[in-house]
């Protein structure tokens, strides 16, 4: 039996079990459903590194200080240091595992990515996750094989063992026999976002339910800047979910615009010349936001496609041409895309240091379930390497600090009965997810917020099962923290604090539960070049 | 729009299979057997008898036909219930909703499709060395990355049953990947593997292509793998 376990199969958890096992030390992989059913094959546009291959004299400093302005100077710029400048590696090492990248002769090809300056991002045609998943899934498969990577792959992980402020160990329900275990070990969660806490309302899967991330919250773990959801600019509804259109489409030459008096205005050329429909998520998803309320304007922000080359549709942005004829019924050769925001990245999550450490001893955390990396807003293009590196250095850290694990016992599966076990019913999740709505729009203010969490209180009062109760005790952390940070950056906008307040607020939000309630703090950035 | 789903139920392995019929309506014309799985396990939706229904145990994530995850037989065919609209059926009135049935069913819709990646094991789909796409080989790569292990395939094809030795499309298409960019000589345990678990039981029906809901070309990677695995070797061998 192996004592170290990864949750979750994504982009984080592969690489995390990559490193383990290339490192010949054994680990569990433990995921609710298969890695090929993981949100990152969702992965549309791309990733980003500063391969520079477009002749652009393009450097890892440079995408050091776009992701650092992108994210509103909140993130740790160590680890954003660490981030930029293994990203050539990161992707050369995608390449050596047959990655079929958008190639030109043997370098892939790069495009243009919101809030960058330079073509830096790499992708396969518009299915970039899938295609960099496919072969990360390959590459464990052959530790599989050696015994080295022991894969559960219809297990979800309902909560913590913990001790005395230690994480011991999790417990596992086996979602085919009912039957559930603990596995006793370290434990280093890659489970992915909180969109299960918006239900349709977000691009992602139905299985990033955020649930262990509420269990972990409940049972004393650390949040950093929950109240930072990323909405994206550029959604479209679908049956039971925001379909993404991906940023990709602007960087190929997209347009936004909305009618004005009859006319097309092309609002974001206009009002920034440079980056233009490019900007940063934040910026055009509030523009948009704005631009809706315009009383000469028509409501309805569309992204025009139609300029855009036969060749362009069909190297580059095939899967996305056929998901919107499948889905909208509208060919966007023809005719513009009504688009909306959608929630579409959790910035904030399990708050981390750059070696992936939580504020539980034997407890790590990695990819988008952590708040590492990405401020205030993360850059497209940066959380796919997010990801990848911080499952990679969350082992090496774990490989540093603990040492070779000893073979732990084999865990006893037993039918379960842990309250943890039932779900958030759909109606109260529903519920839960209006209220929070209500407060965590693209614009907030202290009197919605307040409203949001009235709510949420009044609907805490009633009985709820366990996983009901965490995940409020999670929406109370969100609210909170966004209430609490009394100024505006990145994707927070509060209308009553609309200016950025570097001195009290360039600070990390920090939501810890101390058993009867949500406390927020803000903690100052770690010093540059320090840990 | 009113549809009555028919769904093939089942508690659990042992459980006696039967068939729940359950109206449901919904004004949205895009929507899927996923939205209609949604709706029904939110509660509050009797079956034709009007009698409660438990919540159906079935299997999604992406929503968008990215997953393979929510692959059933709908209306007779394996089909991903995120891109099975319910217009198609609405003329009929109702749709058969069933679990895949060459593997082992958990409850109702679920099935247990482990298989699947035990038979990527078996065929030995990783590489052994570097091997980067180039610009000859990427197109091919990128389709063959795109199988969403659904176990469409299979479903349809004559000669797959789970725990036998053929692997089916779903193994072939992973390993048309490497086939396409591993150089030939560090290829042998592959092609061993794809010989004898694919290229020995296939009966090149291509049954598997129509139902794929990725669109992949199938029949494609399906000839240059066989060219690339089987005939070069017997060629080779020829001229020894
Ligand atoms: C539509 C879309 C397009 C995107 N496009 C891009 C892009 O172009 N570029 C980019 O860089 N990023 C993109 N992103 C973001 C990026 O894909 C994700 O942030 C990243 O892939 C997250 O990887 P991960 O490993 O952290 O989590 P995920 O891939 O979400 O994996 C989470 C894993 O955790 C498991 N899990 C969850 N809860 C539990 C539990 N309780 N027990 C057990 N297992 C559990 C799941 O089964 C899954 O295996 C996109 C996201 C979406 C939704
Ligand atoms: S061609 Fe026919 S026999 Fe071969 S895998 Fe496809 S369906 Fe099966
Ligand atoms: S080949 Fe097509 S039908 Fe078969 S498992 Fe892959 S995606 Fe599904
Ligand atoms: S839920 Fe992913 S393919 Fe249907």
């Amino acid at each position: 039996m192996h004592s170290i376990h990864i949750i979750g199969a994504g982009l984080a958890g592969l690489s995390a079990a990559l490193t383990f096992a290339e490192a010949g030390v054994p680990c569990n992989l433990i995921s609710a459903q298969p890695s090929e059913r993981a949100q990152s094959v969702l992965a549309e546009g791309g990733i980003n590194a500063a391969l520079d291959t477009m002749g652009e004299h393009d450097t890892p400093a440079e995408h050091f200080a776009d992701t650092v302005r992108g994210g509103c100077d909140l993130a740790d710029e160590n680890a954003v240091k660490h981030l930029t400048e293994s990203a050539p590696e990161i992707l050369r090492r995608l390449i050596a595992l047959g990655v079929p990248f958008n190639m030109q002769g043997d370098v892939p090809v790069l495009r243009n990515f919101g809030g960058q300056k330079k073509k830096r991002t790499a992708y396969a045609r518009s299915s970039t996750g899938k295609i960099i998943m496919n072969a990360m899934t390959d590459a464990v498969r052959r530790y599989e094989s050696a015994g080295l990577v022991r894969r559960y792959a219809h297990h979800s992980c309902l909560s913590l063992l913990t001790e005395r402020g230690c994480c011991k160990g999790v417990r596992v329900l086996d979602r085919y026999t009912g039957a559930s275990a603990d596995f006793y070990g370290t434990v280093l969660l890659c489970s992915g976002g909180l969109n299960g806490v918006f239900p349709e309302k977000t691009t992602g899967t139905t299985q990033n339910t955020g649930d262990l991330t509420a269990a972990a919250f409940a049972a004393g773990v650390q949040l950093g800047n929950p109240e930072m959801l990323q909405y994206h600019p550029t959604t479209v509804g679908i049956s039971g979910k925001r379909c993404l259109v991906t940023e990709a489409a602007r960087g190929e030459g997209g347009r936004l615009y909305i009618l004005r008096g009859g006319e097309k205005w092309y609002f974001m050329e206009e009002k920034y010349p440079e980056l233009g429909n490019l900007m940063p998520r934040d910026v055009v998803a509030r523009e948009m936001y704005f631009v809706r309320q315009n009383p000469e304007c028509g409501g309805q922000v569309y992204l025009d496609l139609t300029a855009l080359p036969e060749e362009t549709w069909r190297r580059k942005l095939s899967d996305l041409r056929k998901e919107l004829t499948d889905y909208l019924a509208l060919d966007p050769k023809a005719d513009p895309i009504p688009v909306e925001e959608g929630i579409h990245y959790f910035m904030g999550g399990i708050d981390t240091d750059c070696a992936h450490r939580t504020n539980l001893a034997g407890l790590y955390a990695a990819g988008e379930c952590c708040s590492q990396y990405h401020g205030a807003n993360r850059l497209g293009g940066n959380s796919m390497l997010g990801a990848l590196l911080g499952g990679k250095t969350a082992a090496d850290s774990i490989l540093a600090a603990e040492g070779i694990p000893e073979t732990a016992e084999k865990p006893v599966w037993q039918p379960c009965s842990d309250p943890l076990a039932a779900e958030v019913p759909p109606a109260e999740a529903a519920q839960i997810r209006d209220i929070l709505l209500g407060g965590l729009g693209i614009v907030r203010d202290a009197a919605s917020l307040e409203g949001a969490l009235r709510q949420l209180t009044e609907f805490a009062a009633v009985p709820h099962n366990l996983r009901t109760q965490n995940r409020i005790l999670l929406g109370e952390a969100m609210l909170r923290g966004a209430l609490a940070r009394r100024e505006s950056r990145g994707a927070h906008y509060r209308a009553d604090y609309p200016a950025r307040d570097d001195a009290a607020f360039r600070k990390t939000t920090v939501a810890v539960y101390d058993g009867s309630t949500v406390q927020i703090t803000f903690r100052q950035l770690p010093e540059k070049g320090g840990a | 729009m009113r549809i009555v789903l028919d769904i093939l139920r089942r508690a659990h392995t042992d459980a006696a299979p039967y068939r729940q019929r359950i109206p449901f309506e919904t004004e949205d014309a895009g929507a899927t057997v996923a939205a209609a799985l949604t709706a029904i396990n939110a509660g509050g939706i009797p079956d034709e008898q009007g009698n409660p229904v438990e919540p159906v145990r079935w299997e999604c994530s992406c929503l968008q036909k990215k997953c393979g995850a929510c692959a059933m037989v709908i209306g007779g065919r394996p089909r991903l219930a995120c891109d099975a609209r319910l217009t198609e059926f609405a003329k009929k009135g109702s749709v058969t909703v069933e679990p895949l049935r060459k593997f082992p069913v958990i409850a109702d819709l679920t099935v247990d499709r482990t298989v699947l990646f035990e038979n990527l094991r078996r065929m030995t789909v990783w590489l052994t060395q570097d091997a980067p796409a180039d610009e000859q080989t990427a197109d091919a790569a990128y389709d063959a990355s795109r199988c969403l292990q659904c176990g469409c395939c299979l479903e349809v094809c004559p000669n797959f049953c789970a725990g036998g030795e053929f692997a089916g499309a779903a193994a072939m298409i992973p390993a048309a990947r490497l086939v396409t960019e591993l150089p030939a000589a560090a290829q042998k345990p592959l092609r061993e593997a794809y010989s004898r678990r694919f290229y020995a039981g296939c009966g090149k029906s291509l049954a598997c292509r129509d139902v794929c809901p990725a669109g992949i070309e199938t029949e494609r990677l399906l000839v240059n793998s066989n060219a690339a695995a089987i005939w070069k070797r017997l060629l080779r061998r020829r001229k020894k």
